[in-house]
């Protein structure tokens, strides 16, 4: 490795320092607002590193990552989902009387785990950027000790990754014994994956079991909505974002590089996947009362949305698959911060009726939580609106027919439920003694709160009305995947 | 006309809705008289539209074109022509008047109830200005929340089941409608310009295909038989203004976005399916006549008879000849006129009674007298009596039905018959009869009352004795899009023939 090497990979360095560099900080201070102030600044430090990375790429570094420009789009991405998720942490964790130093630190590190999978390009990194997310993830779900669920979610996550990542395991040695490579790019090369053969169709399909459930699409999805529930509320959007997020944009790179797709049984595979994924997802989301797992389950569906994109391949796909995760990220992360900053000591904010009547009295609390639902149903204006508007034109491009009849079908379930959550928000409230309006009695967002959330608020209108300079940037990052 | 005043319209109620937000809650006085303010100016900035128009071309005018996403070829393209003209000044006065009929009607949450009114008045703009698909698109989604919000807060008792089933049945047809979109900008030579594809010809079965994906968004809001079924529900709950929005305008686009959308980009594939289109409508026209009859509450009763008369302006518009699709358009601003009235009436007699059943009136002209005279010239202009307007809409319509097809011009033709027999059953059960003790204590109508009527009688009087004042706008546009429709394809044909001879 050369000096040129270094700084193609400092944003990947600094949150692994960073993260060492806490974990002996607070052996001597554990005052929380200077772990969540090194958190910040590192993640920002991080992702400013990027502008710098991004003159040398594209880059080979080692035979384990490449620093492209696809790379760097999703690795800033995720920097500021890691960002977003530690401002909505700071105020979680500073009314709770647990160990907060030690979040911070597993926070940095699953980000770090997430920006090494988008940064992968060899089985090796794949699976190490893995288990550095699944092990952080496995403690900060379940880092409401004293909570059952939140003890039962972690399990779970717990013996359900780890079987998963066995699998995958397995897979990449199968893969590798067909094919003698485990570097994407060699095996993308000298055209050295060859027909479908048994052994290495065993070896994708335990890759897929591997991938499908930290995607969590149909029929891998059954941990989802428990874990969300039970994990902390700003924990869960990082695994409905970040987690997903970066296993996405790997496993697009490897799709991608591979050419996997001319495969029918690999199409008609992931094909499957994506129709049960929008259709299950939505349906099991209709008669739920818990915000989580109506999050949870609309998170199925959107990685559904997301593979119909996959399956169109091209480059409108690549930017579609841009767009549409840019303003998932938002918009996930808008919904679970309404969550976590309306939570209290006592719980979650995750029950469906606290919310009745909410509008009336905290109109734009209810407004950012529904302009984040209305982007979730893809209505336009917000960014949800062009993320699917690009995918059914991926989808279109392609004359995926069956797929995209079923999105529509999809979205139309899913638009159920997501107005059933509008539909309390703007409820009339039993009234109470004497006709008085009693107003929402659940907590105030709060200074940072009604500016992270504000901030997010405008970035998902911005991106829904005048969404030409992302995709300019997309289209210069993004689609220029396969080289 | 140095000022753009299509975007001045569209923009000018949202502007309004949000300095309407951010008035405080109390000072409810204040918010009422801004909406007022804001509608009439809106409707004083688009009077120019139908003084400045040129009746002498099928031109769009009043353009203004902006790029927007340059990497998706997506512009922001506005302009009007002779078919959509008159569809923006209804949406501008009809704004009006629900403001002054909301004026004591709402008593809670008013803030967010003339927000919601404004935002729907812009976004309603938008739909009939768009030159460019994606705008369209976004513009006839984007109206669907406030109206959403307006059936689902301020509604009858059954309100979020009819919110939410007005909202889903669009929506599916809304994202058909938008693979179909996005199909013809594939095949467009990736463009959205909506003024490319009415010169462009496309495949016949590509034509065909894009067809019942425009057909599943418009159906569903005209509402054709049978996805009409959202429609009562809809009109039921809806509060007085909603009603009036949804049967004045909001049905209207769907047969707009026939018009304008199905008939010239794809005129091989609506000249194919225009029979079948008929029968349909035909359906409708009888279907819900026979409906009303049935009907034991008085808005149920004239939402179902919007269903008959949106058959009438589909069987119009599908008859693709000129008195037919001139007389569709006429009867689209007639019944935005008249059952956006006949709604009014009823709000007017509700914020009295509280009451919809038929069965709770009675006597009502003995009581409230200058309220029935307005009642009556409604009701008359419903069935289509000579002298108001819609007897020239619907004369213009059969005219147009029979030259396409005898027999569905009979069928249609008894539409108006049970049209007769329910308006004038409803109206001597309402107005004649005893006098129900119920409303025996009423006061007739006050002044904003009149004044909100008063238009709208003006209207139904200047259609019924003078349409050439209206129907001379689209002379121009209907006569080039019948052509178009009537001619494309046809070049390809004759050629056919000429090999087949040689």
């Amino acid at each position: 490795m050369n000096s040129a090497d270094f700084i193609a990979l400092l944003p990947l360095i600094v949150p692994a320092l960073a993260s060492v560099v806490l974990l002996l900080l607070i052996t001597f201070s554990r005052s929380h607002a200077v772990s969540v102030l090194f958190t910040l600044g590192s993640l920002l430090l991080s992702f400013l590193l990027l502008f710098v990375a991004g003159g040398g790429t594209p880059r080979r570094v080692t035979p384990l990552f490449i620093m492209d420009a696809y790379s760097l789009f999703f690795i800033g991405l995720l920097f500021i989902a890691g960002i977003v998720v530690a401002v909505m942490s700071s105020r979680y964790l500073g009314e709770r009387s647990m160990e907060r130093g030690e979040y911070y630190v597993l926070l940095l590190l699953a980000t770090l785990g997430a920006s090494v999978l988008a940064a992968g390009s060899h089985f090796a990194s794949f699976f190490a950027g893995l288990e550095i997310l699944s092990v952080s993830l496995y403690t900060l779900i379940a880092y409401r000790r004293n909570d059952d669920r939140g003890n039962e979610a972690g399990l779970k996550y717990l013996i359900l990754a780890a079987a998963s990542s066995s699998f995958l395991l397995f897979g990449m040695a199968l893969v590798y014994a067909q094919t003698g490579s485990m570097d994407f790019f060699q095996l993308a090369e000298g055209g050295r994956v060859p027909d479908l053969t048994v052994v290495l169709s065993a070896g994708l399909l335990l890759i897929t079991v591997g991938v499908g459930f930290k995607l969590a699409v149909v029929p891998f999805h059954l941990w989802t909505p428990d874990v969300y529930e039970g994990a902390p509320a700003p924990v869960a959007a990082f695994i409905a974002t970040s987690s997903k997020g970066a296993i996405f944009a790997l496993l697009m790179r490897y799709f991608s590089l591979m050419d996997l797709q001319r495969f029918p049984a690999v199409w008609y595979g992931i094909a499957g996947i994506a129709v049960a994924s929008m259709l299950i997802g939505n349906l099991l989301a209709l008669r739920q009362n818990n915000l989580k797992r109506i999050l949870a389950y609309s998170s199925i569906a959107h990685m559904g949305y997301l593979l119909v994109a996959v399956l169109a391949g091209g480059t409108v796909a690549k930017t579609a698959v841009g767009y549409y995760l840019a303003a998932y990220f938002a918009t996930m992360l808008g919904a679970f911060g309404v969550i976590a900053f309306l939570s209290g000591e006592e719980g979650d904010a995750e029950n469906l009726e606290a919310y009745r009547g909410m509008a009336w009295s905290r109109p734009w609390t209810a407004g950012v939580f529904v302009a984040m639902l209305l982007s979730l149903a893809g209505i336009p204006l917000t960014a949800g609106f062009i993320g699917k508007f690009y995918v059914v034109a991926a989808g279109a491009g392609a004359a995926l027919w069956i797929p995209l009849i079923v999105l529509v079908a999809g979205s139309t379930i899913g638009l159920y439920y997501y107005l059933r959550i509008v539909a309390v928000l703007y409820g009339r409230v039993p009234e109470g003694e004497g006709g008085a309006v009693t107003g929402f009695p659940g907590r105030v967002l709060g200074m940072t709160g009604g500016i992270l959330l504000t901030v997010l608020t405008f970035a998902l209108l911005w991106l829904g009305v005048y969404p030409a300079p992302l995709i300019r940037i997309l289209q210069a990052t993004v689609a220029r995947l396969v080289p | 006309m140095s000022y753009p005043i299509l975007s001045t319209v569209i923009f000018l109620p949202l502007a309004g809705a949000l300095v309407i937000f951010l008035i405080k809650r109390s000072n409810e006085s204040l918010i009422k008289w801004t909406a007022l303010v804001l509608s009439l100016l809106t409707f004083a900035v688009s009077l120019p539209l139908f003084t400045g128009f040129d009746k002498t071309t099928a031109d769009m005018q009043f353009r203004e074109t902006y790029q927007w996403v340059p990497s998706w070829g997506i512009n922001y393209a506005l302009g009007v022509d002779g078919i959509s003209v008159l569809f923006v000044l209804l949406s501008t006065l009809l704004t009006v008047l629900c403001v002054t009929v909301s004026w004591n009607s709402i008593k809670d949450r008013t803030k967010e109830f003339f927000a919601a009114l404004l935002l729907i008045e812009g976004s309603m703009v938008g739909v009939f200005c768009s030159l460019d698909l994606f705008l369209f698109y976004i513009f006839w989604e984007a109206m669907l929340i406030p109206m959403y919000l307006l059936i689902g807060v301020w509604g009858g008792p059954n309100r979020v089941y009819a919110a939410i089933k007005f909202f889903l049945y669009t929506l599916v047809g809304s994202l058909l409608m938008l693979i179909g979109i996005i199909v013809l900008y594939f095949n467009t030579g990736r463009s959205f310009d909506v003024l490319q594809m009415m010169t462009t010809n496309y495949p016949y079965h590509l034509q065909l295909l894009l067809f019942w994906a425009f057909f599943a968004a418009f159906a569903v809001k005209v509402p054709m038989f049978p996805v009409h079924t959202w429609l009562p529900d809809a009109h039921t709950e809806a509060p007085t203004a909603g009603s009036v929005i949804l049967a004045g305008i909001l049905i209207k686009m769907g047969a707009y976005g026939f018009l304008r959308f199905s008939m010239p980009i794809l005129p091989e594939a609506s000249r194919e399916m225009a029979p079948l289109m008929m029968v349909l409508s035909v359906i409708g026209i009888i279907y819900g006549g026979l409906i009303c009859l049935g009907q034991t509450d008085i808005k149920r009763l004239i939402a179902y008879s919007s269903v008959s008369h949106m058959g009438f302006v589909t069987l119009g518009i599908f008859a693709l000849n000129i008195q037919g699709v001139q007389g569709g358009i006429l009867q689209m601003i007639n019944h935005g006129i008249v059952t956006g009235a006949l709604f009014l009436s009823i709000g007017i007699i509700y914020d009295r009674t509280h009451t919809r059943q038929i069965a709770d009136y009675g006597g009502v002209a003995t009581v409230l007298p200058v309220y029935a005279a307005f009642f009556m010239v409604f009701t008359l202009s419903s069935i289509g009596l000579p002298g108001t307007n819609g007897f020239v809409g619907e004369f213009l319509i059969l005219l147009g039905g029979f030259t396409a097809s005898n027999v569905l011009g009979v069928f249609a033709a008894t539409g108006i018959i049970i049209g007769a027999a329910y308006m004038l059953w409803l109206y001597q059960r309402v107005f004649f009869l005893d006098v129900n003790p119920k409303v025996r204590s009423y006061k007739d109508m006050n002044l904003r009352e009149v004044l909100t009527l008063l238009p709208l009688l003006l209207l139904v009087l200047w259609i019924g004795i003078y349409p050439n004042t209206f129907l001379s706008f689209m002379d121009a546009s209907v006569q080039h899009l019948v052509q178009r429709v009537n001619t494309a394809g046809q070049p390809q044909m004759a050629q056919q023939i000429i090999e087949v001879i040689r």
